[in-house]
């Protein structure tokens, strides 16, 4: 009965802020086929939105690049590879600290890969100066035991 | 977002009805200082109840906002946060200085 899902999407898009909201959206709608709850499908959106502004307001700055987001669904488990052609980071252990941040002026807070941590299961950043950066991230979404009738049937199976 | 000010407490209440994040945060930011600025309330309360998404740009939309509302004078309570937008205020530890206040939506 198990059927194991094997799917991949692609989506690129301008770096503008607006676009923001789409592509949270669409990685949720992707990531829907897992079965994930509410709670999972709103880690996903959060982790994505962090990942994709990242790439939008640090990565290009102010000038106008690609986001790519490259999405595959793996038995449980979805991964996301979402990246960017613009500045790249110098310091990425420097980076992922909690409340560091160089844009204070923005209003940023400097949690942004604390969250994706947070929410996700596994985080990966590669990056090169002047080349761009990559954020990796994974999160296997957890079986759900969803009614009595499984766990009656559980039962049976077990007392035979 | 919707607004509200009660005169007789100095209290103002924004109840926030968009997604937040660092494309809507922008909109969020100008029309909040507006109105703190206008009323100088002694006490500021951002409702959560129809906001369906936040990442971590709606930390720095309530930091900022504390910020102003204390140079004027005032404080900032947070209402009917969700479990998620919760967990992210808690992770920022902006919570040791905001206070969650009850609220029936206004
Ligand atoms: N895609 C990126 N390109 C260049 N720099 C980045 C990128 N992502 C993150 N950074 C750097 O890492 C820092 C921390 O990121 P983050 O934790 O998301 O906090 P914030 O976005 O609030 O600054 C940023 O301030 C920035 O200097
Ligand atoms: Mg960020």
């Amino acid at each position: 009965m198990k059927s194991e899902i094997e799917n991949e999407m692609k989506l690129e898009f301008i770096s503008k802020s607006s676009n923001e909201a789409f592509a949270r959206i669409a990685v949720a709608a992707f990531a829907s086929q897992l079965d994930p709850t509410i709670e999972e499908l709103a880690d996903i959106k959060t982790a994505v939105s962090e990942a994709v502004t990242n790439c939008i307001i640090h990565g290009y700055d102010k000038k106008q690049g690609i986001v790519k987001i490259f999405a595959r669904l793996k038995e449980k488990e979805i991964i996301l590879e979402i990246s960017d052609k613009g500045k790249g980071i110098e310091n990425i252990d420097i980076a992922k600290e909690p409340l560091y941040t160089t844009k204070p002026n923005l209003e940023r807070s400097g949690m942004g890969f604390t969250i994706m941590e947070s929410f996700m299961d596994k985080v990966e950043v590669e990056s090169v100066i002047g080349l761009g950066t990559k954020v990796t991230m994974s999160k296997t979404i957890k079986p759900k035991i969803d009614n009595e009738e499984s766990d009656e049937e559980f039962e049976l199976i077990t007392k035979e | 977002m919707e607004s509200k000010f009660y005169e007789e407490d100095k209290l103002l209440i924004f109840k926030i009805t968009e997604e937040i994040d660092d494309f809507s945060v922008q909109k969020i930011r100008r029309r909040a200082d507006y109105e703190i600025e206008r009323y100088m309330p002694k006490k500021v309360i951002f409702d959560f109840n129809s906001v369906t998404f936040m990442d971590s740009a709606g930390i720095g939309l309530i930091i900022g906002r504390y910020k102003f509302a204390k140079m004027l004078g005032g404080t900032v309570e947070l209402a009917n946060l969700t479990n998620s937008i919760k967990r992210i205020f808690e992770m920022s530890g902006i919570l040791r200085l905001i206070p969650i206040t009850n609220l029936e939506t206004i």
